[in-house]
């Protein structure tokens, strides 16, 4: 009887971490089914935008008050968490505060810990009320209906209460301590808790142990909860953020990436000398399919990018297209990617590999419209703060329409035709380019 | 005005310090055809060397690659990376952000290595060099604001060469709500130049001489051929085409040159 708790302790830790193992193994396995891309240079490089990006979080005090709200919650999230490592021992062998001997260290650990979890709640409140009491615009447009919106919330609900069970537990602990409760090690009060713990005072013994395991319990409890919820959840960048920003792009933005397949036919139909069995030689059939119609096209981290995506819409926000009322969100495609890469990924759960379903992330979860709204003007990138890149999916879109289904709008298909011809975007002759030169009116 | 072809030099014997790529709009555009005289009446008074490839010139591909054709894209690149590397072309300047970027950052990967600057980084290094010297003039305390072309400075993080040089003409500068990296697009570019912008409630090009409208400067200066387009459209769409004046930087100093 005595170590029931103990063992029902092992027992929902060990499901926890093996639901979430199972979980991150599925995440990993998604992202790799992406066609695969070399993101493997200048590690050093990479690293140190691990270090600021995602860890300094630099991109996000653009907004002070959001950033260094984001930050704290942040921070205080990670540190507390250190505190799992008591309840973990704790909780095994029945111990309580194991770390206490540790004296005056541990009570300013403790103490740090509580200022953080209630500067996490402030923080979460203030967050609360952005998105629903001011109503800020980018958390409001349309493809943040239904689950997203609620997602987000729920976020800041477990927070609160994640954070509400800790102060809790010490303030009842303290309780304890004063009465001189069997078990309940002398550690002194706490920055935040003593100021919960009035609210207890006068309650009998067993009642304060109720409220102080029932808190300890729902705390780790919470915790095992949360991580699991990430898979479902925008809240999975707490752990995608680092390897998406490791692996995000270093070139300069305005680059894209040449198409090797286009290369080696290029090369082959300009040069006739060319040996065609040097290169990957004969008709579109070798090129393979040119461009991107769906997730499978896409490679490994832009299908990483849509799970670390945070749904924050800083990238809508700036977009000049959806500025202007069209029907782009640089976000939603995000976000629609996402949606696409977990049915797929449902349906190799199923049949233990892709069959097609009928449907394609082009057309059926983002239109030809959406996709050539875009201005490529990188506001979406540079407003990142995980580092995304949803122009590269909608380049790699408009390459399937325009290579494989030659299907961009009539003037395009004027301007390229105008190109092919006589080599500029307006029906001018080649033998024109120079006029300009004669043509100096003020002279 | 001087400006010799590379085909001709190449007679000669004699080789440019530097290719003027021209781009299409500065070629065929009226508008930016006045931006391609004035740079190269500075490059002539710099006594640069430099030299065109005139109707050896053909469209970088830019508007074909970010439309999404990158068969043409390719087949362009790899037809001007020829005619470059045959006149063994080192140094490339550029009045087009849309030309500079792809040619710096694209066609290197394609076989087309050069050293790329836009002209507004060239026109700084001339200053300097003490090659050009500019002093107050018709600009001097005139208020200007500068609308930074996307892939001029986000895509390749060219802040302060355009900025500087409004500075060397004693401007006075007034930055708009949104600029630099955080700058709103005109709207021309990724090939919108060519189409009609989708359904929405607003041309985006209003939206952006909105911004350069309150900043109360009497002169909007850009330096891209297509943002000139756009800041022309949208101050006609506002009826301030006497009221405000939009100017490349490189006209700026012409006039102030009085070349
Ligand atoms: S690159 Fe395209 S999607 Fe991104 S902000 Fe610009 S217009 Fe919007
Ligand atoms: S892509 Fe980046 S900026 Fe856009 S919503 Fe997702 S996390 Fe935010």
């Amino acid at each position: 009887m005595y170590y029931l708790p103990n063992i029902f302790f092992i027992i929902i830790m060990v499901f926890g971490f093996s639901l979430f193992a199972k979980n991150i193994k599925k995440l990993i396995r998604n992202v790799k089914l992406g066609r695969d891309i070399d993101r493997d240079d200048n590690v050093s490089e990479r690293w140190r935008n691990v270090l600021t990006v995602a860890l300094g979080q630099s991109k996000m005090t653009k907004n002070p008050i959001a950033g260094v709200l984001h930050i704290i919650v942040f921070a205080g999230f990670i540190i507390i968490n250190f505190e799992l490592l008591e309840i973990i021992i704790d909780g095994v062998f029945g111990t309580h505060r194991i770390f206490s001997f540790a004296g005056g260290l541990y009570s300013f650990l403790i103490n740090f810990f509580e200022i953080l979890a209630f500067l996490v709640i402030v923080s979460v409140v203030v967050f609360w009320i952005r998105r629903n009491i001011l109503r800020i615009s980018r958390f409001h447009n349309p493809e943040m209906k239904g689950w997203a919106f609620k997602d987000a919330n729920n976020i800041l609900y477990i927070e609160t209460l994640l954070m509400s069970a800790f102060l809790i537990m010490n303030a009842a602990d303290f309780n304890l301590q004063q009465l001189g409760a069997e078990h309940y090690t002398l550690t002194g009060s706490f920055a935040i808790s003593k100021f919960i713990a009035p609210m207890f005072s006068g309650m009998s013994e067993t009642s304060l142990m109720v409220i102080e395991r029932g808190a300890w319990w729902f705390h780790i409890i919470g915790i095992l909860f949360f991580m699991n919820y990430l898979y479902w959840s925008k809240h999975l960048h707490i752990l995608f953020a680092f390897p998406n920003v490791f692996y995000s792009k270093l070139q300069p933005k305005g680059e894209l990436d040449n198409l090797e397949s286009v290369t080696n036919e290029v090369k082959l139909m300009m040069d006739p000398n060319a040996d065609p069995f040097a290169v990957d030689a004969g008709g579109e059939e070798e090129m393979g399919k040119l461009g991107a119609s769906d997730v499978l096209d896409l490679n490994w981290v832009q299908i990483m990018n849509s799970y670390t995506c945070t749904e924050c819409g800083r990238c809508t926000d700036v977009c000049p297209a959806n500025e202007t009322g069209k029907l782009l969100s640089p976000r939603n495609i995000m976000m629609k990617t996402r949606d696409r890469i977990e049915e797929i990924g449902k349906i190799v759960d199923k049949k233990g590999k892709f069959e097609d379903d009928g449907k394609t992330l082009l057309n059926d979860y983002i239109t030809p419209e959406e996709l050539w709204a875009c201005t490529t003007c990188n506001a979406c990138t540079e407003a990142c703060p995980v580092q995304n890149d949803p122009l590269s999916i909608i380049v790699d879109l408009r390459r399937f329409l325009v290579l494989e289904q030659s299907a961009a709008p009539t003037e395009l298909n004027m301007m390229m035709t105008n190109i092919e011809n006589n080599g500029a975007p307006w029906q001018y002759s080649i033998a024109d380019r120079l006029n300009w030169k004669d043509e100096d009116t003020k002279a | 005005m001087y400006v010799p072809t590379m085909a001709e030099l190449t007679a000669e014997g004699k080789k440019p310090d530097v290719l003027f790529w021209v781009g299409c709009a500065g070629s065929y555009d009226e508008r930016a055809k006045k931006i391609t005289r004035a740079f190269v009446k500075i490059l002539n008074a710099a006594n640069v060397n430099f030299a065109v490839l005139g109707t050896e010139e053909s469209c970088s591909g830019d508007p074909a690659k970010r439309a999404g054709n990158e068969f043409l894209f390719q087949m362009q690149a790899m037809t001007n990376i020829e005619i470059m590397n045959a006149y063994e072309v080192e140094k490339v300047v550029t009045a087009c952000p849309h030309c500079y970027n792809t040619i710096k950052n694209e066609y290197s990967k394609l076989g087309g290595n050069y050293e790329v600057v836009h002209h507004t980084e060239m026109l700084q290094q001339l200053i300097n060099d003490k090659k050009l010297t500019i002093e107050e003039g018709e600009y001097t305390g005139k208020k200007i604001t500068f609308h930074d072309p996307c892939y001029l400075g986000r895509a390749n993080d060219v802040y302060e060469a355009p900025r500087s040089l409004i500075n060397e003409m004693e401007g006075e500068l007034l930055e708009m709500a949104s600029c630099k990296a955080d700058a709103m697009c005109c709207g021309a570019g990724g090939a919108q130049m060519f189409k009609e912008a989708e359904k929405g409630d607003k041309e985006v090009f209003i939206e952006r001489i909105e911004d350069a409208l309150e900043t109360k400067a009497d002169i909007i200066v850009t330096a891209c051929p297509y943002c000139m387009v756009m800041m022309t459209d949208g101050l006609k769409y506002k009826n301030k085409e006497e009221e405000l004046k939009n100017y490349d930087i490189a006209e700026l100093i012409e006039q102030t040159l009085k070349l």
